[in-house]
């Protein structure tokens, strides 16, 4: 049984079709990168996964169950799947603390110092124990985002969906948040990554997915894709990667 | 910048100096002159608002038995052409007539009753509305010789908390009501002296809502009004009593600007009136009605 | 040539403040000083010696009537205080739910969001006053059983519903103004609509409005003189009072004197606080 599996799913804004027809499957502990240009709809993308937009045509199964099928409680399907974005859209008016605590605490139903001893431990684990009194105005983009990964996996989710996580950073800051990432695919976390950094691609990734004007072209290991792309878009694409410096 | 700021308060001081300096009136001429005698009450020589007409104020509505409507029982809109029936209509209209004036010469105006004695000059030649002779009214507005000796009465509603009182000590814990600016509200706190404040209210019309509505359980108001409103206004109103006269008596006059020269030929004009016996007919005609005196 | 000029006048400043005695701020707290003693002194002056002055003064500022309607007047105004302590609570609370309730998505809550837009519509169109009349006099009048027919009561509740639709419409302002990501991501940990809005988006959006509110508080304060009309005295009653006996409206001035005193210090707390919050922000 696949993790993640999206079947001929589309979705349009109003006149504009942002994904027409997407089929993908993500397998258990697999680590998925989605790559394209601006616009191309990987974020639309991650946010259908996760219902927070409606899809027009298509079927959407986490863990093997259908969640686009009606009747499906959607603020349970969200319990399971933890997502990040590129704004990290920490809750400005709490602690980092009260941001990991919150949602365990509020649809988990833990108790206050459970959750709390838990969150302080995934804290420790990212270097970031000593910024849980802290206001997330205090930390810099780097802290940030990582309390956002934090916060997300908080909640145990399978499955964990990081839309440019690293776009909006500073780059002396990208590694720090590279870094976590690579942790958590090491201890087998499920990923879906809509991503720029192709060499973090290339190295992290089980499949890559080249996403264009809202169809995945092309998709296979990243040895295949990187430096034999099949599709001549595909070709073009990574060309203007390389001429950017970016891989 | 710097130099702009010290200009700046010059520049104000000029223009401050230059309008002040105008303007400068001669003595007074506002307020404060001697009662001229006067000479005639001749009509033509009258001192008019508007010459060649009569300009009567009064308050809208204007309530019986004081003014009536077409229909009986009903307000009157002074805004709408005279009925001239009611007790201080037929008042106003036989001064005129002895004044010198045509009924068609005479003009109603409006006047809400508690601008009525303000100090300041005045759009009427008169006003005529259950205004009670006060000083420190009379210090404001000349008034005219009585055209109705006045009681204070208290209304309520058939079975509210006074309405079998014999006695003034029966209304001491009652919640009394008045309109603002009146004798009426001065007798409740005067006379009555009441254990909680009495409610007040813009209007006579406020006052019977509020009796309405239970809020408060009576209200008091001259004795005509008072029988007026237990009639026709009030469902199962009742006039309680009146409340004993005060020392001095109570009147009503009409209002005119501070010494206005027809004040004189007012109460002249007023004085034939009642010798000739009209406002006993007029009282007979619009005020009958008794209720128990409140000792 | 514009820097060199102000580099000299920079100069040029700091050397004659030393000679002033002061620093260079200091010879702007000295103009400004100077200027205002010159604009407000002239001022006085002027209206002072025009024409009417002691007609006005004895109309208005009357020295010994004032010391007696305050004494009339202020403790009247514990009753506008009650008044707007008790309403205001009310009207913080009712203004969120029916923000809330505005807020409600899907089609099964049409008829919800339909009654919040109408609630507001009507007690924002309607004139207070009105609003007085009708539920002071009005209700009562019917006579329906277990309904109190207290004026002030009434005058309170009128208050309550009339304001509770403009705060309303300011809480609704703040919460629009949330970036949707908020919620966005509130909703992404699972939290349901409800949660997110009790534990992200309401508490952002009062802190953002926090002005505001205050503002229509400070409003309030001043419309609970509305409630005089349907009997109770309160302070501006009791200067109407004054003022008929006597005919010198120094009770009026009197009494705007004591409502101003009220207002200055919530206005200048209203000050710190969004002083606090851009501090805060930046």
């Amino acid at each position: 049984m696949n993790a993640l599996e999206l079947k001929g799913v589309s979705k349009a804004f109003g006149e504009h079709e942002v994904l027409k027809g997407i089929d993908l499957e993500v397998g258990e502990h697999d680590v998925v990168c989605v790559i394209g240009a601006s616009g191309s709809g990987k974020s639309t993308l991650l946010r259908c996964v996760n219902l927070l937009e409606p899809i027009d045509e298509g079927r959407i199964f986490v863990e093997g169950r259908e969640v686009t099928a009606p009747g499906v409680d959607a603020n349970q399907v969200r319990r399971g799947i933890g997502i990040v974005f590129q704004a990290y859209n920490l809750f400005p008016h709490m602690t980092v603390l009260r941001n990991v605590t919150l949602a365990p605490r509020e649809v988990l139903g833990r108790s206050r110092a459970e959750a709390e001893a838990d969150a302080v431990e995934l804290l420790r684990r990212f270097g970031l124990a000593d910024k849980r009194d802290d206001y997330p105005d205090r930390l810099s983009g780097g802290q940030q985002q990582r309390v956002a990964i934090v916060r997300a996996l908080a909640m145990r989710p399978q499955l964990m969906l990081l839309d440019e996580v690293t776009s909006a950073l500073d780059p002396e800051l990208v590694g720090e948040v590279l870094n976590v990432i690579r942790e958590l695919a090491a201890g087998g976390m499920t990923m879906l990554i809509a991503t720029h950094e192709m060499g973090f691609a290339r190295e992290i990734a089980d499949q890559v997915c080249f996403l264009d004007e809202g169809v995945i072209l092309e998709h296979g290991p990243p040895s295949q894709i990187f430096s034999a792309p099949r599709e001549a878009r595909t070709r073009q694409f990574l060309q203007r990667i390389v001429e950017a410096g970016r891989l | 910048m710097r130099k702009a700021l010290l200009a700046l308060p010059l520049l104000l001081l000029l223009v401050l100096l230059a309008s002040s300096c105008g303007g400068d009136d001669d003595g007074g001429s506002a307020g404060g002159t001697t009662t001229t005698e006067q000479a005639s009450c001749e009509k033509g020589s009258l001192d008019l608002v508007t010459p060649g007409q009569l300009t009567i104020g009064t308050d809208n509505p204007a309530f019986p038995p004081w003014f009536e409507g077409t229909k009986e029982f009903e307000p009157w809109d002074p805004t709408t052409p005279p009925t001239k029936k009611g007790y201080e209509a037929e008042t106003a209209y036989a001064i005129a007539r002895e004044l010198g004036f045509t009924d068609d010469e005479v003009k109603w105006t409006v006047v809400p009753f508690n601008q009525s004695f303000r100090p300041g000059p005045k759009d009427f030649d008169f006003d005529i509305n259950q205004i009670s002779y006060k000083p420190e009214r009379a210090k404001a507005v000349d008034f005219s010789d009585s055209y109705y000796d006045v009681e204070q009465a208290v209304v309520t509603v058939e079975g509210s908390a006074i309405a079998n009182a014999k006695s003034i000590a029966e209304l001491k814990d009652a919640k009394l009501g008045a309109q603002i600016g009146t004798t009426s509200l001065e007798a409740i706190n005067n006379q009555i002296e009441p254990s909680s404040e009495p409610s007040v209210y813009d209007t006579n019309n406020d006052a019977v809502s509020a009796l309405k509505a239970k809020q408060v359980d009576g209200i008091v108001v001259d004795f005509p009004t008072a029988l007026f409103m237990a009639a026709v206004q009030i469902d199962n109103g009742k006039v309680v009593g009146r409340l004993p006269a005060q020392e001095g008596g109570e009147y009503f006059g009409v209002v005119l600007q501070k010494d206005s020269t027809l004040t004189g030929c007012v109460n002249e004009a007023l004085a034939r009136v009642k010798d000739a016996g009209t406002l006993d007919e007029l009282e007979q005609k619009w005020l009958t009605g008794s209720a128990p005196v409140l000792e | 040539m514009a820097h060199r000029q102000r580099a000299g006048s920079r100069v040029a400043g700091s050397r004659s403040s030393r000679i002033l005695g002061g620093g260079g701020a200091g010879r702007s707290t000295l103009i400004a000083a100077a200027s205002t003693i010159a604009f407000f002194g002239i001022l006085v002056l002027v209206v002072v010696n025009a024409p009417g002055w002691p007609e006005v003064r004895e109309s208005f500022f009357d020295r010994q009537i004032f010391q007696e309607s305050i004494r009339d007047i202020a403790p009247k105004l514990l009753v506008n205080i009650r008044m707007f302590l008790i309403a205001e609570v009310f009207i913080l609370v009712f203004g969120l739910a029916i923000a809330v309730l505005r807020s409600l998505p899907g089609p099964v809550f049409f008829p919800v969001r339909l009654l919040s837009v109408a609630y507001t519509d009507f007690f924002r169109g309607v004139p207070t006053i009105l609003v007085i009349y009708l539920f002071g006099f009005g209700v009562p009048a019917l006579g329906l059983s277990g309904v109190p027919n207290s004026p002030f009561f009434w005058g309170v509740a009128s208050l309550v519903l009339v304001y509770s639709a403009y705060v309303s419409e300011v809480y609704r302002a703040g919460i629009d103004s949330i970036h949707p990501s908020q919620d966005a991501a509130a909703r992404s940990l699972g939290l349901t609509h409800a949660q997110s809005l009790r534990f992200v988006i309401v508490p952002q959006a009062v802190r953002r409005v926090i002005p505001p509110l205050l503002n229509d508080f400070i409003g309030l304060q001043k419309d609970t003189a509305l409630v005089a009309l349907i009997g109770p005295v309160e302070a501006f009653r009791q200067s109407q009072i004054e003022v008929a006996g006597s005919f010198d409206y120094t009770p009026y001035f009197a009494t705007a004197l004591l409502f101003v005193l009220m207002t200055i210090p919530l206005a200048r707390f209203t000050d710190w606080l969004v002083a606090r919050q851009r501090r805060r922000t930046r």
